[in-house]
Order: C-alpha cells, then structure tokens, then sequence
C-alpha cells in the first residue's frame, strides 16, 4: 500500500506547484524541505518546457514502461530542470532545445490495491506560437 | 589529522566475475575472503566492512554484517555493511582505513560481494534505479543506463562529438581485460563493431554497456605493525574521501558536472600529499565512454570537453599518459555494483606488483549517476 507516498505528492506531481524566493525571485521544483515558508511562496508553474536531452529506454525497470519507452531531461520555461517521459512522439521527433508542453499521463499502476499513480509528462508542443 | 596512522595493504583477492548460478552471496564471498587472508590466523582479524548494494532488494538479505563474517567463517567480530550504491566498496574502504588509522583496529577485511543473477532483468533495472530519486525520478521510469544516455546525448549536443568518438573507452576496457582471468568478458573488440552494436538507451550501445554479473572482491587492510612483516615494497593507502551531490541528477546546477568526483579526487589526493600528476594509472566507475569521460573531467584529469579527443590520442590506453580499466573496468571486468570498489583496489594493488608499474595509483567509484563518489589513492613505498 503505496498510497500516502503519492498522495501526499499530488500538488507537484498534478499542478506542478513549485516556489519561488520571495527576493532573489529563484524558483525551485519541486519544493524541498529546506525552502522554509517564511522565505519561498507556493508556485504553480506553467508547463512550458524545452527538451535539456532524452533517451529511448529499451530494458525498462517495469512493466508499466512498455519499451521504447521515451525519458527526458527537461528545462522548465521557470528555470528548474526536471526528469519525466516524453509522450504522443517519436523518438525521431525530438531535437535538444525544442519546445514542450505538460500534460498529465498514468505513471505507474501499483498492482492489486488498484492504485494508478497519475503525474507530469511532456510532449512537443501542440500549437507552436 | 598528523597522528592518524598510516594504513597498508596486506592482501587482496577477487573471484571470477561471472554469472555463478551454483553460487551464494555467502559462497563468493568466502571465496574471496579466505584468498586475500592465506595463512593469516583469522584471529588476527579485528573488524569486517562489507560492501554491497542489492542484498536487501534482490535476495531479501539485510544485515550483511553478521551474515557475511558468518560465511567467511568470522562469526563474533565486529561487522557491519556500507550502503551507498554503486560506491559502497570505496565508502567501506574508507571507513576501514579511518578505523586503522584511528588506532580502533590493526587489521580489517573489507569484502565486497554482489550477486544479481538471482532475479531476472527487468527487477535487476529496478533495483540498480535503487540509487535515484524514487519520488523524483524513479516514477518515471529512469534507469541509470538512461541516465547516462540522456548526459551522452547532451555532451555530444554541447561539444560537437558523435556517438563513435566515445569507442576508445569500451575498446581499451575489452583489450585490458583479455589479461585478467578474473574478467567477465576476456575478448577484444574493434572499434568499428562499437557503433553498429544494437541500441540500449539511445545513444548507448550494447558494446558500449557494462553488464552486472557476480563476484565478490576482498582487501585486508592493516596497520604498519603489521603490514612489516610480509615481503616486498608494501603498498600504503594513502588517502581516501568521500563526497556527495544532490541525489537527483536534475537538480544539479551543471548535469555535465560530476562535482562529488571532482570533490572526493581532490580531497583524497591531497590526504595523500600527492598532485593528480603523480598518478600513473586509475580506475573510474565506466560502465560507459560517458561515464569515463565525465569523471575524468571533473576529477581535474583532462580539461572539460577534451575527455574523448585525449582518449582517441590513446592517452587512456596501455602505455598511455593514465592508463585506465586496466584489468578490463566496469565494461569488459563487469560491473560488480556495491563490490566494484573493491575490485578496483584489488586490481590496483596487483598491477602496482608487476615490473615498471606506477608508484601511485587512484581508484574512483560511483554511487548512482555519481551521487555518492568514493576515491582511493594507493602509494607503494619504495625501498
């Protein structure tokens, strides 16, 4: 039963809800222990993305990641860079710097509890500016 | 630090990295110990360090301490496991050393011992991603294979390098481990096979992939009382660190940055009162050309983005300016996780044996994408 450690990720993991340094403006994600709260404000970020680098994951560590699996390292328009899948492409399809957009995906499903463990995964973005 | 005493190298022993389905943990790691204590009276032994990393997730084994003095015919000492992923060998080295050092102990047996032939594939994926960010990047579905990919792609992206420049890495490992009857892999390669291998994690290769296998590794460590009265120049651990990084790899600041490597080559080196010139010959955490590459790097060896034109030069090879993998490295030797800290210094202390060898060589393990780095410098004192 893996539902608390979920659970209780579900503003990062749903919203992206990171914080920002109430004066030197610095955004963080996720929010870690030490980003006290009479210093770092709440944050929802906005999903706007670039692909940092990726990887087609061939030997996945779970049957929930049907290979080829896509992971990527990702540049958040914020600043903070953040490790998650790349969905809806190919792998043939991603360039280092090209625009991503967040969407939420099924992550993990946790055996017979029957928890499915929803999150962040970006994708190239849909309609380019 | 100056009353810390100095610390010698009694014995080693490694055995064959191989997948050993008629095997225990308990059996190799027997093996191992009995070799590296030949005909030390095991009352001699004042403490046991174990290093390992997947006990408890693949054969349900905690407390690796009293499970392995057991095996190793040591039951009643002082024993406990070092848990710090890939780079467990070099921590319990460390500590073991500090031990020693400290006047707490006149002989300790460091034993590496790794056994992941237990379980199938995918839960060897799943336990080696052990030593990321479960929250963070586990989830995802990030293997350490991956990892090191996605800092391949970008080191090509950044210096202009292809995936073939990094071939001289995994061709040098396989030509030094065809000397090495210990190796998993004894055969050479080619450097045109390197690029044509089937894909692992793109960029990464199969050829350019270490593979977990079974092992275990053993390295009797004493104080100078001791360590007079065998034959030969002894061979002094000189200095050792430890260092740490954030633990997932995106948080870093620079991902291209191994900064705890860097960190722990420094500090050690320094304890040793050696420069990074002196060192003639090292062994890094290299399952792949960009794990070399980037621990050379921010170790201070070469400077940054130069790690695969110096490697075509053949500065990396035999014969070259820092020979490295030279008992096959994490590619062609195998890659024993927990135990390949061990391994390396068991390695280094033998070529430091033979005629012409370095006077100073450097060991260098990973926990994770370099989360946890653990360096060794050992020193042979010439007469």
């Amino acid at each position: 039963m893996e539902l608390p450690r979920h659970w209780r990720l579900r503003a990062a993991r749903y919203r992206l809800l990171g914080a920002r340094h109430r004066s030197t403006g610095e955004v963080v994600f996720p929010r870690e222990p030490r980003h006290a709260a009479d210093a770092w404000d709440d944050l929802p970020l906005s999903g706007a993305a670039e692909l940092y680098s990726f990887s087609v994951v061939r030997q996945p560590a779970t049957d929930d990641d049907a290979p080829p699996a896509l992971l990527a390292l990702v540049r958040l328009a914020e600043g903070p860079l953040i490790t998650a899948r790349i969905t809806d492409c190919r792998a043939d399809e991603l360039t280092i710097g090209m625009p991503l957009e967040m969407v939420t995906r099924a992550l993990r499903a946790l055996g017979p509890d029957g928890l499915i463990v929803y999150g962040y995964a970006f994708r190239p973005l849909v309609w380019p500016a | 630090m100056n009353e810390m005493r100095p610390v010698y190298l009694l014995g080693a022993a490694v055995t064959p990295v191989a997948e050993h389905w008629e095997r225990s943990l308990g059996d190799l790691a027997h093996e191992a110990c009995a070799a590296a204590l030949g005909d030390l009276p095991r009352t001699a032994v004042d403490a046991l360090v174990v290093a390992n990393a997947l006990a408890p997730a693949l054969q349900l084994q905690a407390q690796l301490g009293a499970a392995l003095a057991d095996a190793c015919g040591l039951t009643g000492i002082e024993a406990w496991a070092v848990e710090a992923g890939g780079a467990a060998g070099g921590v319990a080295l460390r500590q073991a050393a500090l031990m020693i050092a400290a006047g707490a102990a006149e002989l300790v047996v460091v034993l590496g011992a790794e056994k992941v032939s237990d379980v199938l594939d995918a839960r060897r994926e799943a336990a080696t991603a052990l030593s990321s960010d479960a929250d963070w990047e586990g989830v995802h579905g990030a293997t350490l294979t991956a990892q090191w990919a996605m800092l391949m792609r970008r080191y090509m992206h950044d210096y202009g390098v292809g995936a073939a420049d990094f071939a001289p890495f995994p061709v040098n490992a396989h030509a030094r481990a065809v000397a090495n009857p210990a190796a998993l892999y004894r055969f050479a390669v080619a450097p045109g096979r390197i690029a044509g291998a089937a894909p692992v994690a793109d960029p990464l290769v199969l050829l350019d992939c270490a593979t977990a296998a079974d092992g275990a590794a053993a390295v009797v460590l004493a104080s100078a009382a001791l360590a007079g009265r065998f034959a030969g120049p002894p061979i002094r651990l000189a200095g050792s660190a430890v260092a740490t990084d954030r633990l997932a790899l995106h948080a870093r600041r620079d991902p291209l940055w191994l900064a705890a490597a860097g960190q722990a080559t420094a500090l050690a080196l320094r304890r040793a009162g050696l420069a990074i010139g002196d060192i003639g010959a090292a062994e890094l955490t290299d399952p792949h050309g960009i794990a070399a590459a980037l621990a050379l790097e921010a170790g201070g060896f070469v400077a940054r983005g130069s790690a695969v034109r110096h490697a075509a030069d053949g500065r990396f090879g035999s014969g070259g300016v820092l020979p490295l993998a030279n008992a096959g490295g994490y590619k062609a030797r195998g890659d024993l996780l927990g135990a390949t800290g061990v391994y390396q210094v068991a390695e280094l202390a033998a070529l430091m044996r033979t005629p012409g060898a370095p006077r100073a060589t450097l060991a260098q393990c990973l926990g994770g994408v370099g989360a946890t780095a653990a360096v060794t410098v050992l020193v042979r004192d010439d007469a």
